[in-house]
């Protein structure tokens, strides 16, 4: 069987997608694209269907939160390699059997309403790894089949994973003392 | 050698499935009452923690299974973002707690691999050898436990008593039998104590008649051979689309371990087999893992061979790693370094590093995010038990109910890797 020998994946992915990719970094031999949310799908197929790419295989899909001020226009500017539109990120981890490599592509998403395109059609390996983001991030992911929490209860108010989402220490709640509490949370008002 | 290792598998890549298929509801058969919903779980002993799986059932066979995970979610991600780099290994622990070295060590080479902190030739040996003494002792829950579901309450007992002499030279090691903390950035807690290898080398005379005794016992067994023959078959390009991986993954007959395909920690350096199954059943991935003992005790019978007693254990690097106790009577460098280690930690850039493991239940990943300071923006962990479990539903739809227990027990999940 005759295969294709590898190609460079940035300047593949450049020359496809021109100004959708949004920015490249390498730190530490890892590799960076930044694509345009809306594209992701489109980038994730090129890059797992064309010769000489071949990233068969999803790692993993995790997200960042930039929450309170590592992103936007305050921190652009700052340092080139800080590439930081928007508040939300979400890293896609894709690994080519083939060729023994892996590639980080990451797409931002906005603060207010974060939707991300989902790349389940493609590998249903992203159905339960988005579903986690969605509950934990609180990223919704546009067109998932399953939309329910997978790890928190279904009552849960918020997204634990947030950065402003306060971080334990709390009342073990009862019945007897639920009113105190809740009247102690302002997440649970919302 | 990456694209002989892997095959033509690697290059069918897509993936024709119905997305209605991932809505997580059960048919309208169940709404009509013409097939029965089933709880199994949270609390059913063979499901390897607290799993709940519905289950849609015509007849015996099964016509949906859901999973339901989160039981025993223990916010770990979280934590670790409010804790120092090095105070974070301890929490890794209790995530896969049957193999807790995997998940130090994905977690400290993602560490190690954003300061660049190096690690001493003898520790990484040290961490090969603790590691795959840890894959045999996560095996053996594994054998123990496939086996007393499906009946054979014999195998069991045994694989727990080999079990035990491993957690014994746990214990040697780090003070505990389980949740060791071991690794730490840069290379291990302690040197290696006496008698470590006196037990180690009775370990590796001790088990392979072990092996033989496990084999004797099921291999040609015709009630196991019924019950696991054409099982569960998880064909290559599916597994490969549902994110399936390590032993599972090579029991289809796809060679892809991260030992070989990208060595961390010397193991280019060892010589060492990828045994291999052919149909992806439930027989074919416990013959992969059994042939997996045998390579594994070779890993740690080579570096235990090349190991001297004593030498260096961890980098010298004091802006990341603490000074020795002993060190503190002596110089004022070592008390600032120390002062300041313990208390506010090393910073770390606010960049992003990923690295993978091979755990003995598959590809374990860590996405580290750092914020310039001394704790983590975030801490992602792909774990294996995740993905298999929910690829479930993949593995099990239309076969019996009975076969259902052999494949969860023939995919090795940990409902604490799953949930984190």
């Amino acid at each position: 069987m005759q295969i294709a020998p590898p190609i460079d994946p940035v300047e593949a992915v450049e020359e496809q997608f021109g100004d959708d990719v949004l920015h490249v970094k390498t730190f530490r031999d890892e590799t960076t694209i930044v694509v345009t949310t809306e594209r992701i799908v489109e980038v994730i197929q090129f890059l797992r269907s064309t010769p000489g790419l071949i990233y068969n295989y999803l790692s993993d899909i995790s997200s960042v939160d930039y929450y309170p001020n590592d992103y936007g226009d305050a921190y652009d500017g700052q340092d080139e390699r800080n590439y930081r539109p928007e508040r939300f990120g979400v890293a896609y981890h894709i690994y080519s059997m083939l060729y023994n490599r892996r590639l980080r592509v990451k797409v931002f998403a906005m603060e207010e309403d974060p939707v991300v395109p989902t790349i389940v059609g493609l590998w249903p390996a992203a159905n339960w790894l988005e579903r986690e983001i969605a509950d934990l991030m609180g990223i919704q992911f546009d067109g998932h089949p399953d939309k329910r929490r997978l790890m928190m209860p279904e009552d849960w108010d918020g997204h634990p994973l947030r950065r402003d989402y306060p971080m334990g220490k709390e009342t073990v709640q009862f019945s007897f003392n639920v009113e105190e509490i809740i009247s102690h949370k302002p997440l649970a008002k919302d | 050698m990456a694209i002989e290792q892997v095959g033509d598998q690697a290059v069918k890549a897509t993936w024709e499935g119905d997305l209605n298929q991932l809505k997580g509801l059960v048919t309208e058969r169940a709404i009509t009452g013409e097939t029965m919903l089933l709880n199994m779980g949270p609390h059913h002993p063979s499901t390897h923690g607290v799993l709940r799986l519905l289950l849609e059932l015509d007849g015996e066979e099964l016509v949906t299974v859901l999973p339901d995970v989160g039981f025993l979610h223990t916010g770990i991600e979280k934590n670790i973002e409010d804790k120092t780099y090095e105070k974070g290994v301890p929490l890794t622990d209790r995530m896969d707690y049957l193999s807790p070295m995997s998940n130090n060590m994905v977690f400290c080479m993602a560490i190690e691999k954003m300061i660049g902190l190096d690690v001493p030739e003898r520790a990484q040996t040290i961490r090969v050898v603790l590691l795959e003494l840890s894959r045999i002792a996560s095996h053996m829950v594994w054998l123990g436990t496939q086996a007393l579901d499906m009946g054979a309450m014999s195998v069991f007992l045994y694989c727990f008593r080999e079990r035990e002499k491993i957690l014994r030279i746990f214990e040697m090691v780090s003070g505990q039998r389980m949740m060791g903390s071991y690794f730490r950035p840069g290379g291990v807690w302690r040197d290696l104590p006496d008698g470590f290898h006196d037990a180690v080398n009775e370990f590796i005379d001790y088990f392979p008649p072990k092996v033989d005794d496990y084999e004797a016992l099921l291999v040609k067994n015709p009630i196991w051979i019924d019950r696991t023959h054409g099982v569960g078959v998880i064909e290559p390009d599916l597994g490969l689309a549902w994110g399936v991986s390590g032993p599972s993954l090579r029991g289809s007959g796809v060679n892809w371990d991260i030992r070989k395909s990208s060595p961390y920690s010397g193991y280019e350096t060892f010589d060492f087999d990828v045994p291999l199954g052919e149909h992806g059943d439930v027989y074919d991935r416990f013959m992969v893992r059994l042939a997996e003992l045998r390579q594994s005790l070779s890993i740690i019978k080579q570096g235990i061979d090349r190991l001297e007693p004593t030498g260096p254990f961890r980098s010298e690097n004091r802006k990341f790693v603490p000074p020795p106790r002993s060190a503190l009577g002596q110089s004022m460098e070592a008390v600032i370094h120390h002062f300041k280690l313990w208390t506010q930690g090393f910073d770390a850039p606010d960049e992003e590093v990923f690295a993978a493991v091979e755990s003995p239940r598959g590809e374990i990943s860590c996405y580290l995010h750092g914020t310039g300071e001394t704790r983590p923006r975030r801490v992602h962990f792909k774990t294996p038990s995740f993905m298999h479990i929910a690829a479930m539903p993949m593995i099990a739809e239309g076969h019996m109910i009975a076969d259902l227990i052999a494949i969860i027990g023939s995919v090795d999940i940990v409902l604490g890797d799953c949930d984190r």
